[in-house]
């Protein structure tokens, strides 16, 4: 329960009548990535804005590190990072002074001002800019700043929204490992849309649709889910009737791809079906010649779980 | 807290174009009807009759009220409509700050600069000084206390509209159009018999006058500090309200 960082409770928020959030509980544990997955308007941005007391919910509670956020804000957001969708730059300003501005701002000591903005602008690839303004900068340097701003008082909790939008590949690259490394100090939440990102950096995941969380786990189970193969394309020079491959012990499906390709389902990933089937085609003169594993993507998981299928009972666990 | 944000707004305020040319085109207008009014009073002058500070500074001072009137807006317009705009409304209030201390930062910063406008037009009587004349200190200090209570309250209503929209734009126009009927209510009161005396006490013109000729009433000083802190009041409401709403 200490290491409890963020705890969400029964959040609601409704826009009008319109339910944005919609009864939504969660916790993020010290050491945690959290990815916020979800389609355009899932409130995913609202949940973030939410925890951030940007807004205000409708109902339902929220504690950062213990403390309640619409009880002691002042307290609970000096524990708190929050890189909003639009990073809150003003550009009129350097970037030295804004980043001052940000450390006062988050009640840093006058003392260590100075060194707070130094390695803020360190930690995000900033070390040249400080001169320059903001306005001046390109987007994935005004991004930067962003992220240096929702880290320069090392708070305890980290919320990015859509941290990589408009980063190069080499940046995005520096900023997956940036979060990768808060994350082993800090709790960090970040949404995105960029699925293989989650793959890459996160600890945990979380689809939220149409307001609800449908959908919350591990990634590393994600990872043996997705590891855990059972499809298969089978390829062959002189291909069996379809009839004999689904005779074969251990293939439970199989279906006619393209000439001479079979899509395959077995019993289970067990390097004896595979072997096999090798040997069987072996004997019988097959020539097999492509056996390529049909992995279950991270996208393919979300896809089906945003459009409704199955897999999402399949897939839903409690992470208590 | 608020003091961070207010040297914050006055920056940002120095950095962009519009402060510096507003405070030349201020200066430049006042010097003008400094002079004008100067060489207009120099026969009564040589009479004796009244005090430099009298003829010339007061109604120096009285002009400067409408052209900041016409100025004030321009500058309290992007106090939090900008911020809403850009965005940057965000970082303010997801950092450990009040809605209050964010509101009284902003009116401290407006505050500042308008101190520093007025420091800048009180040259033009304190040039008189350096060259020999001799001022009427307790009226010159009546004035400045007359100046700063009016644009306190000019800041007050701007800032209050600012949090309305989240278009400068809008918020310029509708503390200009606030501030002008604030100035022109007694033509109500003086115009109809029937018209009682609340809209001369509203008129904002009518406390003013008194602290120029160097009356210090309590009620003037009351009235502007009443504008101050209802206006403030709203303004930490409305803000506060923006986070249930937006």
């Amino acid at each position: 329960m200490e290491n409890r960082l963020i705890e969400v409770k029964n959040l609601y928020r409704y826009y009008s009548k319109q339910c944005a959030v919609n009864n939504v509980n969660f916790s993020l544990n010290k050491g945690e990535i959290l990815g916020f997955l979800g389609l355009n308007g899932a409130g995913k941005s609202t949940t973030m804005q939410m925890i951030a007391g940007n807004l205000a919910p409708s109902s339902g509670e929220i504690f950062i590190s213990g403390i309640d956020l619409k009880e002691q804000p002042k307290d609970a957001k000096m524990r708190l990072g929050f890189l909003p969708e639009q990073p809150p730059l003003y550009h009129e300003l350097s970037v030295d002074e804004y980043l001052t501005y940000c450390a006062k701002l988050h009640r840093i000591a006058t003392s260590k001002v100075k060194s707070a903005v130094d390695t803020a602008k360190q930690r995000c690839g900033l070390g040249q800019t400080g001169q320059r303004l903001i306005n001046n900068l390109s987007k994935g340097y005004k991004q930067r700043v962003g992220i240096a701003q929702a880290i320069i008082h090392s708070p305890e909790v980290i919320i990015l929204d859509e941290p990589t939008v408009g980063l190069d590949p080499v940046q995005i690259m520096e900023i997956r490992k940036l979060i990768t490394e808060l994350g082993q100090e800090h709790g960090v939440i970040l949404s995105t849309h960029i699925l293989p990102e989650v793959q890459a950096t996160c600890t945990h995941v979380q689809v939220i649709h149409q307001g609800q969380l449908i959908f919350n786990a591990q990634v590393s189970q994600l990872q043996t889910n997705i590891d855990n193969v059972q499809d298969y394309v089978l390829g062959f020079r002189s291909p069996p009737k379809l009839k004999e491959l689904l005779e074969l012990n251990g293939v439970i499906h199989a279906e006619l791809e393209a000439s001479g390709k079979f899509r395959c389902h077995f019993e289970n990933n067990q390097p004896e079906v595979l072997s096999y089937i090798m040997q069987t085609s072996l004997n019988r003169d097959w020539e097999l010649i492509e056996m390529t594993p049909k992995q279950q993507s991270l996208e393919q998981i979300f896809v089906d779980l945003v459009s409704g299928n199955d897999a999402k009972v399949l897939m839903q666990k409690d992470r208590e | 807290m608020i003091v961070i944000i207010a040297l914050k707004e006055l920056r940002s305020l120095f950095l962009s174009p519009l402060a510096w040319v507003i405070l030349a085109v201020i200066q430049l207008l006042l010097g003008y009807l400094f002079l004008e009014i100067g060489l207009g009073t120099y026969p009564l002058r040589q009479n004796g009759v009244n005090g430099v500070t009298d003829l010339l500074i007061a109604p120096m001072y009285g002009d400067a009220a409408i052209i900041l009137l016409l100025v004030s807006p321009l500058i309290t317009m992007r106090l939090i409509s900008e911020e809403k705009r850009n965005k940057t409304l965000n970082l303010l209030l997801s950092a450990p700050v009040s809605i209050t201390e964010i509101i009284l930062g902003k009116y401290l910063g407006i505050l500042l600069f308008f101190v520093v406008m007025l420091a800048l037009i009180s040259l033009m009587p304190l040039s008189l000084w350096v060259s020999g004349t001799a001022l009427d200190w307790g009226r010159l200090l009546a004035c400045l206390l007359a100046v700063m209570l009016l644009l306190s309250a000019f800041a007050a209503i701007g800032l209050y509209l600012s949090t309305l929209t989240e278009q400068p734009t809008i918020a310029g126009v509708t503390t200009f159009g606030a501030l002008l009927l604030l100035w022109i209510i007694d033509w109500a009161a003086g115009s109809a018999e029937y018209a009682s005396g609340l809209f001369a006490w509203i008129s904002i013109l009518n406390h003013y006058d008194a602290l120029l000729q160097g009356l210090f009433r309590s009620d003037d000083v009351i009235y502007y500090l009443l504008i101050d802190v209802g206006f403030l009041g709203l303004s930490i409401r409305h803000l506060d309200n923006h986070r249930l709403q937006a």
